[in-house]
């Protein structure tokens, strides 16, 4: 079980997250939503590890993670998509991936056997790839990819460090509306696993609301509203927190 | 066979490929080829900084480690070697003494510099390299009893490596079968060997990490790795190749000085054999170095016939003047950087593409 407790950070004065405290169950998909510069990035650097925190804790199974640093949060089983597409740019959308997959093989401080005989991590970045429908493009450089593409083998890198905590930071972002389904089906396919725990930023409310067991609000740094998609999304507090009173921003609308 | 040689990194292009074997059967013909003392030490010197730069492309090209330390190493490697066989006598032990010392100091200097300085940003990584190098070369200096100052250190050779000593009676092709013959040979064999062990190194899956570090730091951490171990073991390795370099210079020139071994320019002269080959491709440091090595002996040779062919030509003879062989080294860099970004290996190959 992830669980921050009055999580803060402070640039200067300014407390961009401020005293959160939250417990994330396997098995549920935890939306977290709340207007630009809520602080729902900053949580998410907070929990993986690029951030260190001013006060607070963040635990993992009941241990103290809070001063691990970002790798070892990794190999804890906290896998992080990024909101900004952020990959190994002249390396092959494949290399993308087997980099992943040799995280969890413990390969990587083999200096003498060669790359390409390690099959199995080749073929298992392959299976990734395939999921994000990504296969034909094994071999391009990931730069060159389209955008929509690059998201996909965003996603893909985060399959293949096959995590115990999913975190996805806008993973459709940018995307063509044709493309959207395929990251949507593949978060679906991850909670129907079941023991998988799932936090999802995202913007666009159908997005949310079809797929979230639970719905977390974040409001200038505070958490203002923790529940059920149906009572938070229709909450005033939420209304209040997006856009002072209007309806929250929908995908359509 | 081929692909396990050279761990799956094959040319991927004819004329690079062409090139390398020309250079790789070259070398090992070129006793025979060109005879001469000054020929030899030419084909020696090309083996080594082959070496030289190909480590320096593992740090540069593959990890994205801007370093300035790096002739520090070979100096360390050829000091040590230098040193114990000045105090230990010309003996095979006095050699491996030097060497194995030489290797425990480099590496146990760039681990320190790596655990100290690999934390922060590349361009104060390369001021701190370069500090600590400045003072190493001062340091050797300033201490004539053991490195002998300014001046270095002549010695005597293992009796197996002197002229003096003869293989077999007789010749082949011409050429005396002397110890020089196998002083050349143990620095091509070690140099051929050291290169290829890095093409593996490049190509693990440890390799494969260094680039992921190259590309992204960021989010090489983010995904489980630990940039500082993986760039201070890639510095170790690199340090230790440099060293062995400068282990096999002094073993081939029974003479080690500041200016050989540890000055700037020889530093600046690596770092244009890998921009000009090509960062991040091994082969790009084995062409870098030798067409450097070539233009360093031979421009001025060059420029000779031409300044003599000019000789009536005013303005044209004095351009061409032997002495003016940097000004045309300078040129043909900014050519080849300015054609080439690349570099030649990265040309050849998107060529083909």
């Amino acid at each position: 079980m992830l669980a921050t407790e009055d999580l803060t950070i402070r640039f200067g004065g300014h407390a961009a997250v401020d005293g959160v405290s939250c417990a994330f169950q396997p098995g549920t998909l935890t939306s977290i939503v709340g207007p630009n510069g809520a602080g729902k990035t900053t949580y998410f650097n907070l929990i993986s590890g690029q951030l260190a925190a001013t006060s607070g804790k963040v635990r993992l199974n009941g241990e103290d993670i809070t001063g691990y640093a970002a790798p070892r949060r990794s190999r804890l089983g906290l896998g992080r998509a990024f909101q900004l597409t952020n990959l190994f740019p002249n390396l092959s959308a494949l290399e993308n991936v087997r980099l992943a997959v040799q995280v969890k093989s413990g390969k990587g401080l083999d200096l003498f056997s060669r790359t390409l005989g390690h099959r199995e991590l080749i073929d298992r970045a392959m299976t990734h790839l395939a999921a994000v429908s990504l296969a034909e493009r094994a071999q391009a450089i990931a730069a060159t990819l389209p955008h929509g593409d690059q998201r996909k083998l965003e996603v893909a890198i985060l399959l293949a460090l096959e995590p115990d905590i999913f975190m996805f930071d806008e993973p459709t972002a940018g995307m063509s509306i044709d493309e959207v389904p395929t990251v949507l089906d593949i978060i679906a396919a991850i909670k129907a696993r079941g023991d998988k725990t799932i936090l999802l930023v995202e913007h666009k409310m159908d997005v949310v609301r079809s797929l979230s067991d639970r719905i977390v609000v974040l409001h200038q740094g505070k958490l203002v509203a923790d529940g059920k998609p149906a009572e938070v999304i229709n909450s005033d507090i939420v209304r209040e927190a997006y856009l002072g009173g209007a309806a929250p921003r929908d995908a359509h609308g | 066979m081929v692909r396990a040689i050279l761990s799956d990194d094959l040319p991927r292009s004819r004329w690079l490929a062409v090139a390398l074997v020309l250079i790789v059967v070259g070398l090992a013909v070129a006793p025979f080829l060109f005879p001469g003392a000054k020929s030899l030490n030419v084909a020696a010197k090309i083996c080594v900084f082959i070496v030289l730069a190909a480590s320096f492309d593992l740090l540069l090209g593959y990890t994205g480690i801007v370093s300035f330390a790096h002739t520090m190493f070979f100096g360390i490697g050829a000091y040590g070697v230098a040193i114990a066989l000045t105090r230990l006598g010309a003996e095979w032990t006095a050699v491996a003494v030097g060497i194995v010392a030489g290797l425990i100091v480099a590496v146990a200097l760039a681990a320190l510099i790596g655990l100290f300085s690999l934390r922060v940003r590349t361009i104060f990584f390369a001021m701190i390299t370069l500090a600590v190098a400045s003072a190493f070369a001062i340091l050797a200096s300033q201490l004539p009893a053991l490195t002998g100052g300014e001046d270095g250190l002549n010695y005597r050779l293992p009796a197996a490596l002197r002229a003096s000593f003869s293989l077999a009676d007789g010749t082949l092709f011409g050429v005396r079968l002397n110890g020089r013959l196998v002083d050349y040979y143990l620095v091509y064999a070690a140099s051929l060997v050291l290169v290829l062990v890095l093409l593996r190194v490049v190509n693990s899956p440890f390799g494969s990490v260094l680039m992921a570090i190259r590309e992204n730091p960021f989010r090489a951490e983010a995904i489980g790795y630990r940039t500082v171990v993986y760039r201070t073991i890639a510095s170790c390795i690199a340090a230790a190749v440099a060293a062995l370099a400068g282990s096999l210079l002094a073993l081939w020139s029974s003479q080690t000085n500041p200016d050989t071994t540890l000055s700037f320019d020889i530093m600046v002269d690596i770092l244009l054999m890998v921009v000009i080959g090509g960062m991040g491709t091994m082969y790009g440091a084995v062409l870098g170095a030798v067409l450097l090595v070539f233009a360093q002996n031979y421009l001025q040779d060059l420029l000779g016939i031409a300044n003599q062919a000019l000789a009536g030509v005013p303005l044209l003879a004095g351009l061409f003047h032997p002495d003016r062989w940097l000004l045309w080294l300078g040129v043909a860099f900014i050519l080849c950087v300015y054609f080439f970004p690349t570099g030649i290996v990265g040309s050849l190959r998107n060529r083909r593409s």
